[in-house]
């Protein structure tokens, strides 16, 4: 019953991990893997001494750290204050607000955004109508495009990430609360003392998953926008593995840049799971030694 | 001094009735914090709302409204189905809305079944292998060969602009299989042992003791992939041609909005369209595209809607 997914995944998982020796050929679409010259590491070579390289290899680190530090305190917030509403019914009824851009693909976000914040958009039209003569287009702007990512990520993903800390929130004894409410701690204190350490395991986990992630950030979101930004500000590594493989047709070129992004990722993953399990937490897979 | 009496009627009962709800413990919040609360929750809901509204508004808004507005109309001036009939019409749009819906109820159908008979067949603790093919599959969701392999592994099969090419290679989520492997395993095996003394086949026991106690979980996968196949955009980019007539919806929304390339068969984009002798605000039209791409979501979201927490949750204890 296992054969239709294990084939699906043979086809379409593994034979292109076996195609990335493509890495060491000058592939060619006529010759084939089998028939296309090897060139060893020159690919590599190449592509460390490309100064385009590194270029979205410092753009991927920006956009990721920006939309991390913007983004990351978000849902916290949310459920937190979430947590604080006693009417069920409303309580309820934010939620499935907040969380439902989650379900949006990512060229619905980006065009949203694009009707909101771009030229002749609603912030647009609404400054222009209050007397602001040029008004900045947003979404066009590279300087302030980490910005526009980050927006966008809150945008589209704080209520659904708000869910788990929902989870935690739960999880905290109300005893806690009912002591310190005894012993005179007011809302702020218990705030601070009890709910944030309380969630502090969960925050924890997520911020090192989410950090295993970083190299491959932001490929579609980026992919759909590179041109109204500009590669300056919006080419990150994958869409230059994308560009430089696909779009320009050197296929070997582009193979090299993904290998490269595989491997550091698979290194980096690993080693977030590790740091998860060194402070007592279940990573993506659960220490076998606990 | 009429306004002043009822304020102080509200005012009393402020110290003696209190919230049920509110535990003993908790004391009344101060006005300013409540209001201060209340005002980020109305932020809130506009941000995500009104950008909806008023996209769903100028798709209904003739062109004199949207001419007024400057852009997306926030109140309501004149209201026309002008852009929807054209879309009706046939053409780009009505096509690519019929393709995406077929493609996500074969694509979800498909993945759903593949992903319960993986699941149900890693579940079984004597099954062939089992724990090796578990770590084969769990592999590839820390390592993959990249775009280039698997546009090259694609169009090698011949599947290029070809529908199985937007559902085949993402048809399995290793994550689903995980989960959805987790909740099969805690159903009682010793209905199923007792099933396969009396005789009963995997088949059997899959149809009427495994599946018809896994309705949530399955409603949630199914959702997930439903949403996966509605909204990808990507793989039709790699896999389909330039202005092809197999484009589903997302790419029709990519290249006529995002992008803002005039549409074929509507006049130009600046200019709009005709259905009869009614002008088309070329906006109003984008704007119906985006509405169609967001509706399908909109109707699925409430009912399934119960089930994310476990959803999620399940991901994140048992993944």
């Amino acid at each position: 019953m296992t054969l239709p997914a294990a084939v699906l995944l043979l086809v379409f998982g593994y034979t292109p991990m076996l195609g990335l020796v493509m890495a060491f050929q000058d592939y060619d679409l006529y010759d084939g893997i089998l028939h296309s010259p090897w060139v060893g590491f020159a690919n590599f070579q190449l592509l460390f001494t490309d100064p385009g390289f590194w270029h979205a290899f410092a753009n991927t680190l920006v956009l990721f750290s920006v939309q991390l530090v913007l983004s990351f305190p978000i849902p916290i917030a949310l459920a937190i204050m979430l947590d604080g509403i006693l009417s069920r019914r409303l309580r309820s009824f934010i939620q499935s607000m907040v969380t439902l851009p989650h379900f949006f693909s990512m060229v619905m976000v980006v065009t949203i955004f694009d009707q909101v914040l771009g030229g002749s958009g609603l912030l647009d039209t609404f400054l222009r109508g209050h007397g602001v003569i040029n008004p900045p287009d947003l979404v066009t702007n590279p300087g302030l495009f980490k910005f526009l990512v980050a927006g966008q990520l809150i945008w589209k993903e704080s209520g659904w990430n708000m869910i788990i800390y929902l989870a935690a929130l739960a999880a905290i004894s109300p005893s806690l609360y009912e002591a310190a409410a005894v012993d005179g701690a007011n809302w702020r204190q218990r705030t601070w003392r009890i709910t944030l350490p309380g969630l502090r395991p969960i925050m924890v986990l997520l911020l090192i998953l989410n950090l295993g992630y970083a190299l491959t950030f932001g490929f579609e979101q980026m992919l759909i926008q590179l041109a109204a930004v500009g590669p300056g500000a919006a080419q990150v590594l994958t869409t230059f593995s994308y560009e430089n493989g696909i779009v320009q047709g050197n296929y070997s070129y582009g193979a090299a840049a993904g290998l490269f992004l595989g491997v550091t990722s698979v290194i980096l993953i690993l080693s977030a799971n590790r740091v998860a399990h060194l402070l007592g937490e279940d990573g993506l897979y659960r220490n076998s030694r606990r | 001094m009429a306004t002043t009496a009822p304020r102080q009627a509200t005012a009393r009962p402020r110290h003696t009735r209190r919230n049920p709800r509110r535990p003993v413990w908790q004391e009344r919040p101060a006005p300013a914090t409540q209001s201060a609360k209340g005002a980020a929750i109305v932020a809130i809901l506009l941000i995500i709302a009104l950008p909806l509204y008023s996209i769903v508004l100028t798709s209904f808004s003739d062109q004199a409204s949207v001419n007024i507005a400057g852009g997306l109309v926030v109140w309501p001036h004149g209201l026309t189905l002008s852009a929807y009939r054209l879309i009706a019409e046939g053409g780009v749009v009505g096509r690519a809305l019929v393709i995406s819906v077929l493609l996500t109820a074969v694509g979800t159908a498909f993945s759903v079944t593949v992903t319960i008979l993986a699941s149900y067949g890693l579940s079984r603790a004597g099954s062939f292998g089992h724990k090796t093919i578990l770590w084969f599959m769990m592999i590839t969701m820390f390592f993959s060969g990249g775009i280039i392999p698997l546009f090259l592994v694609v169009s090698g099969l011949g599947g290029f602009d070809q529908y199985w090419a937007l559902i085949l290679p993402g048809a399995v989520s290793v994550f689903n299989i995980i989960v959805m492997r987790a909740f099969f395993m805690n159903i009682a095996s010793d209905m199923i042992e007792s099933a396969l003394i009396d005789g009963a086949s995997d088949w059997k026991i899959l149809w009427r003791i495994v599946l018809p106690t896994s309705r949530a979980v399955t409603a949630v996968i199914a959702l997930f992939y439903g949403v996966t196949y509605w909204n990808s955009w990507f793989n039709i980019l790699l896999f389909m041609p330039a202005d092809s007539v197999k484009w589903p919806l997302q790419m029709v929304l990519y290249t006529y909005v995002t992008q803002g390339n005039p549409m074929p068969g509507s006049g130009s984009s600046t200019i709009g369209g005709f259905v009869g002798n009614q002008q088309i605000a070329p906006l109003s039209l984008q704007m119906a595209v985006v509405t169609l791409t967001v509706v399908p979501v909109l109707i699925v979201y409430p009912f399934v809607q119960k089930h994310f927490t476990k959803g999620v949750l399940l991901g994140a204890i048992k993944g």
